[in-house]
């Protein structure tokens, strides 16, 4: 689209100045852009060739910087550091990907499914008022950070005092310790659940607005020619969203190999028996980085690699497919 | 659409809408439905604000409940009570904290993405691809935690300041974006040029003829970095070690606040006393219901700006 513009900017008479000199107006706008542009290179571009310690073994040199070690005390190793992701810790790596990937396909299919449906029914909601109240409400989840749904989490969950436990302590049953190994069992659901309840809200509306976008004119034509509400929204309804649900799902299948940090970390109170549930690459990193009192960089840095060059694919790969299929829908 | 405008068409309208909505009993349904989903996102919110006005007594007692077995105010008097070495309540200070992060990080970041948005707008601007490119390519690749938290912290010497909460999140390729399309759809051209033929330079030309009239899309940009910059903990996670208490903004006390209570508890003169009487199950709800109350009474009117700057995002590059 903005190609479009620019073409038909250029079409507009100042095709002759296609190939012109840089002007006082270009060396205006490079000022007024030059803070951005410095914070992209120290904030996004920097971190990008500090991707070379994975494939460095990194050796301290004592007194000395990290920088320093790096690039004057570690040797290039090659591909070693994935060789150990692979070989010696396989069953950490196997679990950190199956949990990445498959929390995130629930999340991309729950997570267009859900919100799309209730769209629909809350713009079918015949009150206005109670359409407007219960949208409010259901987006106040997304501005609330991880950390207090963690403790939320924690008022319903906790194993003296939190409400679940007193409930059947009430009904005479056994409490159990949610936070330990003995409840791993419910954790995905609850992990799941959590995701949806502080997401669902949001992309609702996003899907709302596509909706109250679509012409009207297009209803009533529709049901004079008699077709019954379910019709109406299979056949003009999901067909006017399906640009965005693609734009959404290529966005979501881009993050496949990140995973939303607070959820996983926080509502499970980093409880190391339960680990197993919630250990996704970006767990693994942090942890790895933070709460392990002898650091490997170089795994570390390979299990970013990879999640940096295998995302940076996908979002590729599916942005080719929809190209393919649509090529409207297409983000780039 | 014009159904404001016209009489007839308003009745016709509402006439047709009436008739092509949903059964009575579908939409008896639809609406318990979404009477529950309304409470269940708001009644944890609801139940947190009762455990922190419980006693410390009923805790032990019933448990969180929704209807403690006595009231109390205690937890936030404690948390008033607590005093970091300067002598200023804790909480106050990470409070302040909070809201300084959060107004310099917001204004920085306006002023970053709106010039960067701006620029990329320009049809005729020679740089033009190679910026498209500057921004796209961190959408889709990125350097990874590790390399990133090296960057900072060895480099730009980021570790335990104030800045290394606010810089690495003030800008996004995102936000650039938004602000490029809105630019490029609702400026008129004619407006920059008039203002290049009277002479102004390019700075000027986009302070006090562009950013006027974008007030809309500033306000959506400011409101999505606003609540980014009061919910962050991560930042101070991975920034802030846990002995620098006084850098600590809201988010990250709660974050630390197992340790903390027991730190702060002990650092007070004035509590040792009655230090046995400490509330600490009910204190750690009533710091987590005061970083929440801001929130909670301010989203309801922004609504419109986040639906807008989604609704706008929307809109592909």
């Amino acid at each position: 689209m903005a190609a479009k513009n620019q073409k038909n900017a250029q079409d507009g008479g100042k095709v002759i100045r296609k190939k012109r000199r840089f002007t006082q107006d270009d060396f205006q706008l490079f000022l007024l852009s030059l803070p951005t542009t410095i914070w992209y290179i120290l904030f996004c571009y920097l971190p990008m060739f500090g991707l070379i310690i994975a494939f460095k073994k990194y050796k301290v040199a004592p007194g000395k910087g990290f920088l320093w070690s790096l690039f004057n005390n570690s040797a290039w190793c090659g591909l070693d550091n994935f060789r150990f992701l692979f070989a010696n810790n396989r069953e950490t790596t196997i679990n950190m990907f199956r949990n990445t990937i498959g929390y995130n396909v629930i999340f991309i299919i729950l997570g267009i499914v859900l919100p799309v449906t209730l769209a629909i029914m809350i713009n079918h909601l015949r009150s206005e008022k109670l359409a407007k109240v219960t949208q409010t409400a259901m987006f106040l989840p997304h501005f609330l950070s991880w950390v207090v749904v963690g403790y939320f989490v924690f008022a319903f969950l906790s194993t003296d005092n939190g409400l679940v436990n007193r409930v059947i302590l009430s009904l005479n049953g056994t409490p159990v310790k949610w936070y330990q190994g003995e409840a791993i069992g419910y954790w995905p659901w609850f992990l799941v659940f959590l995701h949806m309840w502080k997401t669902v809200g949001y992309s609702m509306v996003v899907y709302l607005a596509s909706i109250k976008g679509i012409d009207e004119s297009l209803y009533e034509a529709a049901m004079i020619d008699g077709a019954s509400k379910w019709q109406q929204t299979r056949y003009i309804t999901l067909p006017m969203l399906k640009t965005i649900m693609i734009i959404m799902f290529i966005m979501a299948v881009g993050k496949i190999f990140n995973s939303d940090f607070g959820l996983f970390y926080r509502t499970t109170r980093n409880s190391g028996s339960l680990i197993s549930v919630y250990l996704t690459l970006d767990v693994y990193v942090f942890n790895s980085m933070f709460n392990n009192p002898r650091p490997v960089y170089g795994y570390i840095s390979a299990a970013g690699f990879l999640q940096s060059v295998l995302g940076c694919l996908t979002m590729i790969v599916a942005n080719a497919i929809v190209r393919k299929v649509d090529r409207e829908s297409a983000l780039f | 659409m014009s159904q404001q405008s016209d009489s007839t068409l308003t009745v016709s309208g509402s006439g047709m809408k009436r008739f092509n909505s949903i059964r009575q009993s579908t939409n008896i349904v639809y609406s318990i439905l979404f009477i529950l989903l309304a409470f269940l996102c708001v009644v944890p919110v609801v139940f947190v604000i009762i455990i922190s006005f419980s006693s410390e007594a009923s805790i032990g007692k019933v448990g969180y409940s929704f209807i403690p077995a006595e009231w109390s105010t205690d937890a936030y008097q404690y948390v008033w009570h607590l005093r970091n070495t300067h002598g200023i309540p804790t909480v106050v200070m990470a409070f302040l904290t909070s809201i300084g992060i959060t107004v310099v990080g917001t204004l920085l970041g306006l002023t970053l993405i709106s010039t960067m948005g701006y620029v990329l707008s320009r049809p005729n601007f020679k740089l033009k691809k190679f910026y498209t490119f500057l921004i796209f390519i961190p959408m889709i690749f990125h350097g990874g935690l590790l390399s990133t938290y090296v960057v900072n912290t060895q480099l730009l010497n980021l570790k335990n300041t104030y800045w290394a909460l606010i810089l690495p999140l003030c800008c996004s390729s995102f936000y650039v974006i938004i602000m490029r399309t809105f630019f490029q759809t609702t400026v008129p051209d004619e407006i920059i040029e008039s203002g290049k033929i009277d002479g102004a330079s390019q700075l000027r030309i986009f302070v006090q003829l562009v950013l006027p009239i974008s007030l809309p899309a500033l306000a959506t940009i400011a409101l999505f970095l606003t609540f980014a910059y009061w919910n962050d903990w991560y930042q101070a996670s991975l920034y802030i070690e846990s002995n620098q208490h006084d850098l600590f903004p809201l988010q990250y006390v709660l974050v630390n606040i197992e340790k903390n209570i027991q730190y702060l508890a002990n650092n007070d003169m004035a509590m040792s006393a009655n230090n046995n009487a400490l509330p600490s199950e009910t204190m750690r709800m009533a710091i987590v219901v005061i970083s929440v109350v801001p929130i909670m009474f301010s989203y309801p009117f922004f609504q419109k700006y986040f639906i807008s700057g989604l609704t706008i995002g929307a809109v592909k590059g």
